[in-house]
């Protein structure tokens, strides 16, 4: 150890810099002290984005040995590391991308394109297959058109599920739950057997329109806005009370609906059950105005914030040490997911496990801790997955109203195949 | 130079920390020790901005912690606390690429990719980089965390008992990478410590914390006495001459 | 081994810390206890819409709806109180009972399915189901807590009731299929209003159970410390987790079957319990028993008088008032951090 300080020393010196008044021998404990004014006038330039003075000396140390290479001759690694272990013997090719190693890239595009073949298969087949006029007649297109809507619907959704849970897993640091638990659905449930219960099947008829489309999403948003504003705010905020606190009160709106739903009479909660159940076809196509851009400027948001949302995944202490504003980011995080989910809910119903199934499969197949590169990923495993369902069950099962359900009772299953494997929570 | 002047923190009628005024000044190795439940830990969470504090400031550099925007301090001072563990996969290389976050924002240059190749050789991680954390020992995964502080490149680096779950190799090992961080790249490295003889060989400093007061503040050589460590630890110890430095003795 | 353990030591540091002499089961404050329990069971013998005083067949009905009633509202409010208890003492996890980790919704799936496949099944047979059902989910339950290493006490119950909302959904699918969905709801809601002569007495069942709970607790108790521990104070661990989840399974079947899910009564009770009493189990066994009696038998009075001369489901009283006193007891440990 001793005798490889020396080594560096006169890099350093030559360097220039002033911060040579800790002597090289290790021995000498005392003399470390350096005059008061000196750190404050280093860090003042620090804000405005300058390298740091330690940096910048280390990189004009490097410059000035070899200006193309500028690690390999760099002081630090003049030394042998003491962990053992040579230099790589290309040290161009070292990075820490997104995905490490060559193989990693290949399997990640291979899938993607995939998946991207069995979407455009999915999408054309939806729209052709089954059609009752000749291809390329009016009648065609047509059926085609209103066929193509469906489709939309379900980009949207997928769009709103998978980025919606992928963002909400990562702030909660924990892969085993999904955000449409967190009492959106209990809303959406109570406000559609609410409306029943007062107003008789009429009630349904008058929760249809854009404006009431509008309203559902903004009495989920609020409620999301209230819970996350009191319980994360403040001196004790704690994410995971928080997430249990909205399971319950789910629960109690739930309850509530439950108890409203038996005094129903059976026709009326036959129509009420259509609404329950996600479904493709609660969607209204008059919708979609409101839908699309409030999808994109939400789930935009979130994605452009992928780096930051990367570090909120190592959790709260190593986020706050690499400057992020853990509460702030979290808290705008969770309204972006309110935002998502609320349009999805209010769109087709309540969808509880399609966002966590297709999350846990995009983890899967991107294998890497990059939302740039996961939410790519897991939009299209949704889209698949959900137009995919729906093509199969429409036309080789006959059993298009129960896409909703098949997808819930596979996911759950995953679900519970998953959280018997072993892990840390 | 951090500064602490008249920090307090209260948990509950039993835990209490402070006043505290402390001052840590630049460059070398400073060791805060003391007994368990001391308020080391505490301390340091609080230097790092981790954990607010119900009274008094703290200033790192002059910059006034609670005040400064929390991406700028990021530049100026790194914290490692001694439990991590992450939900997402992570190779070395990537966690130590987080380091760089305060400077690139995520989007890694050329300059960030040196850096983090520097850490990772400065550790001896080189041949381990491209392994998932998951894949690695205990003490190669503490080392991996440490190269993430040391490649976020700030002048101030804390670290909450980095030694704990390390064997004998490992921990000297890391003292030894921690001391000479703190003099070949001019760092200023505050530690938690447990083990008062790592502290008297390896630190240039050593602060002593009990009932969460600072009791004693100097050189090793100052706190490595008889009457100073027995009154800190509340057991007797004697302060031999080893052939490194003097030793504590105490069982 | 039981990880959930570690975030709660303070719990089996104040139970150490919190002995007083044994043996001494029955103090005043307890008796007082008894004498309040048994007034409002009283009470709720007299109270409802029928006069029985009043008509000529008053005594006859007393006999028929009232008496079985107050039966049923004694014994299923000890139990699911005692469950609870015992699923507590077994994670030595404060936030844990039938409704928070899925072990009501595997039972009212249980039910679900006899009621489909046999529709004019006896009794028993439905309660066989669920109980079946309910043992089976609670030792997934209980699997996944031995395979995973938590860090924080509250993941417990998120797990647990994403793994009750999964099976309600199965549930819900199965209920859909074959048009059921809206008699599961009332099958569910927990009421003692379906509740008369001839109906409840396998409810005499988890009296049994209650018993079972008061001689075996401190086994509890310690394997709740983990395998490692339970062994080696010479317990077998497996047998004693597997007398737990028998119990609470067979309590939480038969109580489904018979009255509908009691949401957050095995939570509530036990934690109020101990905020008062501190966590000194053997004396406080009798003390839980009590006050879930009194608290369904509170929650019924409610539900019957609120809306004269209909009836609320305790099941939605509960589900606010248990709700509420969950999230104030979320806050509490919030604040302790």
């Amino acid at each position: 150890m001793a005798e490889r300080i020396p080594n560096t020393q006169p890099a350093e010196a030559s360097a220039g810099t002033a911060e040579q008044a800790a002597p090289p021998v290790p021995e000498a404990r005392t003399g470390v002290e350096q005059s008061p004014g000196f750190p404050t006038a280093r860090s003042a330039n620090r804000p405005t984005g300058t390298p740091t003075g330690a940096a910048a000396r280390r990189r004009s140390t490097g410059a000035l040995l070899d200006p193309v290479d500028g690690h390999s001759l760099s002081p630090r690694s003049v030394h042998k590391p003491l962990g053992g272990g040579s230099r790589l013997a290309s040290p161009n090719r070292r990075h820490a991308g997104p995905l490490p190693t060559g193989r990693a890239k290949r399997r990640y595009w291979s899938v993607f394109a995939v998946l991207a073949v069995l979407a455009i298969l999915t999408t054309a087949g939806s729209l052709v297959w089954d059609n009752p006029m000749p291809l390329g007649t009016d009648g065609f297109w047509l059926i085609a058109q209103m066929r193509a809507t469906n489709l939309v619907i379900i980009a949207i959704v997928a769009f709103c599920q998978a980025i919606a849970t992928v963002s909400f897993q990562t702030v909660a640091n924990n892969r085993i739950i999904t955000p449409s638990i967190m009492g959106f659905e209990s809303l959406y449930r109570l406000v559609q057997t609410g409306s029943v219960f007062l107003f008789g099947g009429l009630g349904l008829v008058m929760m249809t329109g854009t404006l009431q489309f509008f309203l559902q999403i903004v009495l989920m948003v609020v409620f999301a806005g209230l819970l996350y504003g009191w319980l994360l705010s403040g001196k004790y905020g704690n994410l995971q009370i928080m997430l249990l606190i909205g399971i319950i009160l789910g629960g109690g709106l739930g309850a509530l609906a439950t108890f409203m739903q038996r005094l129903l009479t059976p026709s009326e909660f036959d129509l009420l059950t259509a609404r329950l159940i996600g479904s493709i076809a609660n969607a209204d196509a008059s919708y979609l105005a409101l839908a699309i851009p409030l999808a994109a400027a939400a789930g935009g948001v979130l994605w452009f914030g992928s780096t930051r949302l990367n570090v909120l995944a190592l959790g709260r202490e190593t986020a706050v040490n690499l400057g992020v504003d853990h509460r702030r980011q979290t808290i705008l995080v969770l309204l972006l997911v309110s935002v998502l989910m609320a349009v999805s809910t209010a769109l087709v119903g309540p969808m509880t496990f399609f966002g966590f199934l297709v999350a846990m499969i995009a983890y899967q197949l991107a294998d890497t801790h990059d939302h740039r590169y996961i939410f790519p990923m897991s939009w299209l495993i949704g889209f698949v997955v959900l137009a995919g369902a729906h093509f199969a069950l429409k036309n080789f099962f006959y059993a298009e109203g129960s896409v909703g359900v098949i997808i819930e009772i596979v996911g759950g299953t995953f679900f519970l195949i998953y959280i018997l494997r072993k892990g840390r929570l | 130079m951090i500064t602490l002047s008249a920090v307090t923190k209260n948990y509950s009628s039993e835990v209490a920390i402070g006043p505290v005024d402390l001052t840590i000044p630049n460059g070398g190795v400073t060791a805060l020790v003391g007994p368990n439940g001391a308020g080391k830990s505490t301390l340091l969470t609080m230097i790092g901005r981790l954990m607010g504090m119900d009274e008094g400031t703290i200033e790192i550099a002059g910059y006034d912690i609670a005040k400064t925007n929390s991406k700028d301090l990021a530049k100026i001072v790194s914290i490692l606390r001694q439990e991590n563990h992450f939900v997402t996969r992570l190779t070395v290389r990537q966690l130590v690429g987080f380091g760089r976050f305060p400077h690139s924002k995520g989007r890694l240059t050329r300059v960030d990719e040196d850096m983090i190749s520097q850490s990772i050789d400065f550790l001896g991680l080189t041949d381990l980089e491209g392994r998932y954390l998951d894949e690695l020992s205990g003490g190669q995964r503490q080392r991996a965390y440490v190269a993430m502080v040391l490649a976020q490149d700030t002048d101030y680096v804390l670290l909450d008992e980095p030694l704990n779950n390390l064997d004998m190799r490992h921990s000297v090992q890391m003292m030894q990478h921690l001391h000479r961080a703190a003099r070949e790249l001019g760092r200023t490295v505050v530690i938690v410590l447990h083990d008062i003889n790592f502290a008297g060989h390896y630190a240039d400093r050593i602060c002593a914390v009990k009932d969460g007061q600072v009791v004693q503040h100097g050189t090793s050589d100052e706190i490595m006495r008889d009457e100073v460590l027995s009154h800190v630890f509340d057991t007797p110890v004697k302060v031999i001459a080893g052939p490194h430095g003097p030793l504590a003795v105490y069982y | 081994m039981l990880d959930s353990h570690t975030s709660d030591t303070r719990t089996v540091g104040r139970r150490l810390e919190g002995r007083r002499p044994t043996g001494r089961l029955f103090t005043w404050p307890l008796l007082l206890g008894l004498i309040g329990t048994v007034g409002l069971v009283v009470l709720s013998l007299f109270v409802g819409v029928y006069d029985i005083f009043g008509a000529e067949d008053g005594g006859e009905m007393f006999a028929i709806t009232r008496i079985p009633r107050t039966v049923a509202l004694v014994l299923a409010g000890a139990a699911m109180a005692m469950c609870g208890l015992v699923m507590q003492l077994l994670t030595q996890n404060r936030f844990v009972e039938p409704t928070t980790t899925g072990t009501t919704e595997w039972a009212g799936l249980g039910l679900l399915l006899v009621m489909i496949v046999w529709p004019d099944s006896s009794l028993l047979v439905k309660m066989t189901f669920a109980v079946l059902t309910a043992f089976l989910g609670t030792m997934i339950f209980f699997a996944f807590l031995r395979r995973v290493t938590l860090r924080s006490s509250v993941i417990v119950p998120i797990v647990g009731m994403m793994l009750g909302a999964v099976v309600g959904a199965v549930s819900t699918f199965i209920a859909l299929q074959t048009d059921m969905l809206q008699s599961m709801g009332i099958w569910f809601a927990g009421s003692f209003t379906s509740v008369l002569r001839g109906q409840y007495e396998p409810l005499w069942a988890v009296a049994v159970i209650v018993i079972v709970i008061f001689i075996a607790a401190d086994r509890f108790t310690v394997a709740g410390l983990g395998e490692e521990i339970a062994t080696n104070v010479g317990l077998n661990y497996n047998q004693v987790l597997l007398l737990g989840t028998g119990l609470i399974a067979i309590a939480t079947g038969i109580v489904t079957v018979v009255v509908g899910n009691l949401p957050f009564l095995g939570l509530i009770v036990p934690n109020i319990v101990s905020m008062f009493r501190g966590d000194d189990l053997r004396s406080n066994l009798p003390w839980v028993c009590l006050l879930g009696i009194s608290i369904v038998t509170v929650c019924d009075i409610i539900g019957r008088t609120i809306i004269m001369p209909f009836e609320v489901p305790v099941s939605l009283i509960l589900a606010i008032i248990g709700a509420a006193v969950f999230i104030a007891l979320l806050l509490r440990q919030r604040r302790r951090g």
